[in-house]
């Protein structure tokens, strides 16, 4: 990673400094835009670098593909805990994480804050039925939840400055990171206000044997689904053959 | 220095892509020889230990309960093989009870998925298996405990021979077949009832259903009781690799990676267990079963009434 740095840092200086009249106010990249998941995946650091053509904060949000959760809440029923009232969620992202170069509220306003999404508490998805009453707990529980499995973070990593334009962020990937197409928006923060933003995708995929099953066990059509299942039937009667024989000779 | 080599053969993980979760491989081994190995020692077929094992280990119930299927398909095969070669198994009995055994899968398999997109299927597969398990235990320890004592009260007393087969309602049944094998002429409807209850069983627990079959057909419909054994396994193979398929199409929850590996260890320990089994007290071992099943159906049932640490659970749905 340290290695790539020096190549990279090369590479966006002379970016700066080809289009110096250019009205952007920051540039950033990522080191490698597709993460792969193989069988012994344990979590990832990724970086992000950049340039800024004066002083000022930058900040990092990452976001994973949007998707529907639903929230169910344990009731006791009978001495037993049953999932009773559940209520469904549409846009939430599979990962959310920021990183900044100081803390949010010190450089901006808790408007902006709101309306950018920044931070974890500020996350907005939509309930698919509309505003039900009680509904509270559910988004709280749902944020909760996410930030125990380590899919959502505060902080997951710092944005550090070399010199005064260029800075860099090592943002981490936990081990059980969703897959899908990410989503890195980059802010230039000045006196308060975001005043120039860039954004830049990342896939991440699961690749190899693993993600092959995965592929044809989860395919769109039945008949791959269906040719799935045949296989880990072969598959099963052939062990059981193959034990059969391997022990009846001895 | 033996701790070291445990942990480094602990270290040998497999990321599990249905199941998304990442296990030591000498871990899942282990649980299959160990299953293997009772399955072997006692002649049952391990499923209804298997599941609630898998979900012991963080295994996602639904994917539990397919890839059980999936792997119950390869030990029968194993086992029909032996008893085929000793011609224990009536095939026509087997097809009939087969009938009755998909169209149950198809049932259960459907249900299953409906329970799945209500969010229960947790609680069911749950409740079933403390309730499957729960009465299994309860009659092998009563059982082995009554033998226990007659057998201490009078060793070496012969038993009475039982009647070959009487003659119950369920004999009055029309749709009757003739069975050479087990020299049966009854009425289809029971068998095809019978298989239709595992096919469900299948379906929503991952059970091979023997342990309903067997005594089912040797009481209800009066077969020969060395013929039962062969001619469930052999419908077994059909239920459950119908299962899986139906599963791999409905619920996409089968772990093929998963099943191979505990298979692997399973027919490993099924051999060891075989061996040990026919040299061992059997009424003992069938009191350490019955011990064994009811602390699994006791663990089960610690957790759906101990208060959860999450009161709230999050489910990701697809579309």
């Amino acid at each position: 990673m340290r290695r790539r740095l020096i190549p990279c840092l090369v590479a966006v200086l002379g970016l700066a400094l080809a289009a110096p009249a250019a009205a952007k106010g920051i540039v950033a990249d990522v080191d490698d835009h597709l993460v792969e998941i193989t069988t012994d995946f344990a979590g990832q650091d990724i970086l992000v670098f950049g340039a800024i053509d004066g002083p000022g904060d930058v900040v990092l949000v990452m976001r994973g593909p949007a998707g529907r959760v639903a929230v169910h809440r344990k009731e006791r029923l009978a001495g037993v805990w049953v999932n009773a009232d559940s209520i469904e969620f549409e846009g939430v992202p599979s990962l959310y994480g920021v990183a900044s170069s100081r803390p949010l509220f010190e450089i901006l306003t808790p408007d902006v804050l709101d309306r950018y999404q920044l931070g974890v508490g500020r996350v907005q998805f939509r309930d698919v039925a509309g505003d039900v009453p009680g509904i509270g707990p559910f988004r709280t529980a749902l944020v909760q939840q996410k930030k125990k499995q380590g899919l959502y973070a505060d902080r997951v990593g710092r944005v550090t400055f070399i010199g005064a334009t260029l800075f860099r962020a090592n943002l981490h990937l936990p081990s059980n990171v969703p897959t899908g197409t990410f989503l890195i928006d980059v802010y230039l923060v000045r006196d308060g206000r975001i005043v120039d933003a860039q954004n830049m995708p990342l896939v991440i995929s699961k690749v190899g044997f693993g993600a092959d099953i995965f592929k044809y066990a989860n395919a769109r059509s039945i008949a791959q689904r269906f040719a799935y299942g045949v296989a880990a039937v072969v598959v099963a009667l052939l062990t059981g053959w193959l034990a059969h024989l391997a022990f009846r000779k001895r | 220095m033996l701790g070291a080599l445990l942990d480094w053969l602990l270290s040998f993980q497999v990321y599990l892509p249905i199941a998304e979760i990442s296990v030591s491989v000498l871990l899942l081994l282990a649980l299959g020889g160990g299953i293997g190995f009772l399955s072997g020692l006692f002649g049952v077929g391990g499923g209804f230990l298997m599941t609630p094992l898998l979900i012991f280990i963080g295994v996602p119930s639904p994917v539990a309960v397919a890839t059980t299927a999936n792997q119950t398909v390869a030990t029968s095969v194993s086992g029909v093989l032996a008893h085929w070669s000793r011609e224990n198994v009536d095939f026509k009995m087997g097809a009939v009870l087969l009938s009755g055994g998909v169209f149950g899968s198809l049932v259960g398999v459907a249900i299953f998925s409906i329970l799945r997109r209500y969010g229960q299927i947790d609680l069911v597969i749950h409740l079933a298996y403390v309730i499957l398990l729960g009465s299994i235990g309860l009659i092998m320890l009563a059982e082995s405990v009554r033998t226990l004592r007659r057998v201490r009260r009078a060793r070496g007393r012969a038993m009475a021979p039982r009647k070959l087969h009487q003659h119950v309602w369920v004999h009055g049944l029309p749709l009757k077949m003739r069975f050479k094998k087990s020299r049966l002429y009854i009425s289809a409807i029971m068998p095809i009832g019978i298989g239709f209850v595992v096919g469900i069983l299948s379906a929503m627990l991952g059970v091979g259903g023997a342990f309903l079959i067997v005594p089912a057909m040797i009481y209800l419909v009066g077969m020969p009781t060395s013929i039962v054994v062969g001619t469930s396994l052999f419908q077994i193979i059909f239920v459950a690799a119908v299962t899986t398929i139906l599963q791999s199409i409905e619920n996409r929850t089968v772990d093929v990676l998963l099943a191979f590996v505990l298979t692997i260890g399973s027919v490993i320990g099924a051999q060891f267990g075989g061996r040990i089994g026919a040299r061992l007290p059997g009424e003992q071992l069938r009191f350490l079963l019955a011990l064994l099943v009811l602390s699994v159906a006791g663990g089960l049932c610690y957790e759906l009434v101990a208060r959860p640490d999450d009161l709230y659970v999050l489910q990701g749905l697809t579309r």
